[in-house]
């Protein structure tokens, strides 16, 4: 039926990958990485925090009450740019790191390398090593590859269940919420964020892995253009492993490194072991590629075979493409020095935006319809929606005052005494009052100053407002 | 990226097998798999919703769907239907969770006594805000949504001229029994002559002083038999908050335009038909209309917005 001479492909079927298990210093860097991260992820929620309000949880995000717990710090909804502030300089590190250090995000802290390690981890015990891994997946459907198959997706989606069941405990009483959850009687959002995040871990973890850093991540396209000729890549040394005739099997008069030397073959083995480790199923031998994720496994499993050998490590390596060419890494260049004073100020315009963060805040609207109105004496009234937020741990009486207003009067009805529990706000109607002053038309700022005391320290909020006259 | 053996058997495209015009030929694409079905699970999803929630017209019925019906109250009566949004509304509306809250909040401000109410934050803060609702629903069709009223028509309540009274009590006998507030014309008790002099008397109470002459003689008729103005708004010109007559001294207007006139002229022609015309506005009761509840919010919500007395 065809009849156009070339065919395209445009859809790509995954072809299956069995990563090899590999010992070395970046697997045991990348278990501790993972230990580490896990630990954080799945004990934070659990942590108790005594606060002024009581014993509560360290680290919560209570979208209900607009409250987020970071142990000794609220972040009310008025902080929520420390949270930009926050990305930003998540971002900048990004730039840095990437810039410095190549993928190395990609290769040790990103959650999806996290997972399917772990994902690969139950695969590989369940399954076996990658040879009986592959013997299993030809294997005719029987009684032991079904057990084993179930097995690993049960276990899959037990760990899947967990991360999302975890993750959910960040966004409500982790002791609470665990018992309602498991008696049915949790909001449903909490059922909906559970099985949204087991299903997405796995997917993702289980299914499609290298998939999600090949096509799906953005931070993997946009992380390769940041790359320079001082990134530190995971380079193969083509010049030492190829020579002049190519790598090549220990064949016979191939054995050792002199006799390879003088047949002018490289130091490359051949082995394979470097492509069998990687968990994106690339030849690392052809080059840096843009589904390399910078995990250094395959630069264990080419140590692992030199070692064996007793030649010398290093045919696959950390290197820049500078120090390929045989030149020197350059680190103190415009752009690294560049992303590192703008992350360093973001960090200390975020730090020192905590410190000084107000324990009350203050915001004033204008009542609009209408704008003004004249008194019977002759005087214009303006009103105000005043918004008082208590951000401290104890109670606090407040007061409002005018500043710069001439002949003016503020007018809370018969509301005296303005106290405010911890943690609550109230919404004040204020009237101002103010002397008709002729030739004066239009909006005249003023200030409303509101001040409260905390811990025996005076605090003084000023606002700008404009007052209408005409 | 992985090496991936370019199958050419799959990746061809078959044609429909037509060809025109000699050489036409259309392609058969075949839908993406997971297109298809996505689209299969939407037919499925299609059919079980038949079965749970109202989805087919019949003749002047429709399927109603079944084993999840809801049940809330109308009055005192419990009422069961099959699931549609408006019943989901009534329900939230009586047993959710914000609606309980309200209603507790609720519950608290009609035991507390209007004193107890105004100096309460809280409270006020409530009452504000729900209020505003109330207000939008019953009242600003006359008085606006922000109860600055129509000049002639219907009074500002933003101000501090409270014609029939201010305080809360007072307010709260306002919105129940309504008002009636009325002036008679004076187009034939009064001369022209006579009309312009209490005109020129008018102004001069709130301290516009034109003709001093006219005015002296506009006082006369006021405060006599002739005009007898003075019955409802005192010799003094400043009104009785029992019969909602107006305070003629202090700066605000509440039936005649002149603060929108900008000339001498203006001013007296607006008042001189007021007192031509006489005034007759009526404001309804709400007794029978709001609760008791309701009346309590409106009249702390009217009282706050200019500040009461």
């Amino acid at each position: 039926m065809s009849n156009s001479p070339e065919e395209i492909n445009l859809f790509e079927e995954r072809v299956p990958i069995y990563p090899r298990s590999v010992k070395g210093r970046f697997r045991t860097m990348k278990w501790s990485i993972l230990v580490l991260a896990y630990g954080v992820y799945f004990i934070l929620p659990w942590l108790r925090w005594e606060r002024s309000t009581g014993v509560n949880q360290a680290v919560m995000f209570d979208i209900h009450d607009r409250v987020f717990y970071l142990f000794g710090m609220v972040v009310n909804p008025q902080d929520i740019f420390w949270l930009a502030a926050m990305m930003m300089i998540a971002a900048f590190l990004l730039f840095f790191v990437t810039g410095i250090a190549g993928r190395a995000f990609c290769g040790y802290f990103c959650f999806q390398t996290l997972w399917t390690d772990v994902y690969l981890l139950i695969e590989r015990l369940v399954q076996g090593e990658r040879p009986a891994r592959i013997r299993l997946d030809k294997m005719r459907w029987n009684r032991q590859k079904i057990f084993k198959k179930v097995l690993t997706h049960v276990l899959w989606l037990m760990v899947a269940f967990l991360t999302g069941l975890t993750f959910t405990m960040y966004w409500g009483d982790a002791y609470q919420l665990v018992g309602q959850f498991f008696t049915g009687s949790a909001p449903f959002p909490a059922y909906a964020t559970t099985f949204f995040l087991t299903l997405t871990t796995y997917v993702m973890a289980g299914l499609a892995r290298e998939q999600v850093c090949t096509y799906m991540c953005p931070y993997a396209r946009f992380q390769s253009i940041m790359f320079d000729q001082d990134t530190l890549i995971v380079a193969y040394d083509a010049q030492r492993g190829e020579m002049q005739r190519g790598r090549s099997k220990p064949g016979k008069g191939l054995k050792t490194l002199r006799e390879r030397r003088e047949g002018g073959v490289g130091d490359c083995i051949d082995c394979g072991f470097c492509v069998q480790v990687c968990p994106t199923g690339i030849d690392i031998r052809n080059g840096l590629q843009m589904s390399c994720i910078s995990c250094a496994l395959c630069v264990d499993a080419c140590d692992t075979v030199m070692d064996k050998l007793g030649w010398e490590r290093g045919l696959i390596k950390y290197e820049s493409e500078r120090e390929q060419m045989g030149g020197k890494t350059r680190l103190f260049k415009f752009k690294n020095i560049g992303y590192g004073l703008v992350l360093l100020t973001a960090i200390a315009m975020l730090v020192w935006s905590v410190l000084s963060q107000s324990m009350i805040s203050v915001a004033i609207t204008q009542v609009r319809n209408p704008l003004y109105v004249k008194l019977s004496d002759g005087r214009i009234q303006n009103s105000y929606e005043v918004s008082l937020n208590n951000k401290s741990g104890q109670d606090i009486t407040l007061h409002l005052q005018l500043k710069g207003l001439k002949d003016a009067v503020l007018d809370l009805g018969k509301i005296r005494k303005i106290t405010l529990p911890p943690l609550e706000s109230v919404n004040i109607y204020a009237r101002v009052k103010a002397k008709h002053r002729s030739g004066i038309r239009g909006q005249i700022p003023f200030k409303i100053i509101v001040s409260t005391k905390i811990d025996g320290k005076e605090i003084h909020m000023s606002k700008d407002v404009l007052f209408t006259m005409r | 990226m992985s090496e991936v053996k370019q199958d050419k058997a799959k990746g061809s495209v078959q044609t429909t097998g037509h060809a025109w015009d000699g050489d036409l030929q259309e392609f058969n694409n075949p839908l993406p798999r997971w297109w298809l079905w996505a689209f299969y699970a939407t037919v499925v999803f299609a059919v079980v919703y038949w079965f749970f929630y109202p989805a087919w017209p019949v003749g002047n019925s429709y399927t109603k769907g079944g084993l999840n019906s809801i049940t809330y109250k109308i009055g005192d009566k419990q009422v069961t239907t099959h699931w549609n949004t408006r019943a989901l509304l009534m329900k939230d509306l009586q047993e959710g969770e914000e609606s309980l809250k309200q209603k507790k909040f609720m519950k608290k401000l009609v035991n507390a006594s209007y004193a107890q109410i105004v100096s309460d934050p809280k409270m006020m803060q409530f009452t504000r805000a729900i209020g505003k609702i109330m207000f939008a629903d019953n009242c600003a069709a006359c008085h606006g949504a922000g109860g600055a009223g129509v000049i002639g028509l219907f009074p500002n309540l933003v101000d501090d001229d409270w014609l029939w009274g201010g305080s809360l009590n007072e307010v709260q006998a306002t919105i129940e029994h309504g008002h009636r507030g009325f002036m008679p014309s004076f187009r034939k008790t009064f001369t022209s002559e006579q009309l312009d002099n209490v005109v020129e008397y008018v102004l001069s109470l709130s301290g516009n002083i034109n003709d001093k002459d006219k005015a002296a003689k506009g006082d006369v008729i006021f405060n006599n038999e002739t005009g007898g103005c003075y019955y409802c708004h005192t010799h003094k010109g400043t009104g009785m908050k029992s019969v909602g007559s107006a305070n003629l001294t202090d700066s605000i207007w509440t039936v005649a335009k002149v603060p929108l006139e900008k000339t001498t002229d203006g001013k007296r022609a607006v008042i001189r038909k007021v007192i031509r015309d006489g005034v007759n506005r009526q404001m309804p009761a709400w007794k029978s209309r709001l609760s008791a509840a309701e009346i309590k919010v409106l009249t702390v919500y009217v009282h706050e917005l200019g500040g009461g007395k």
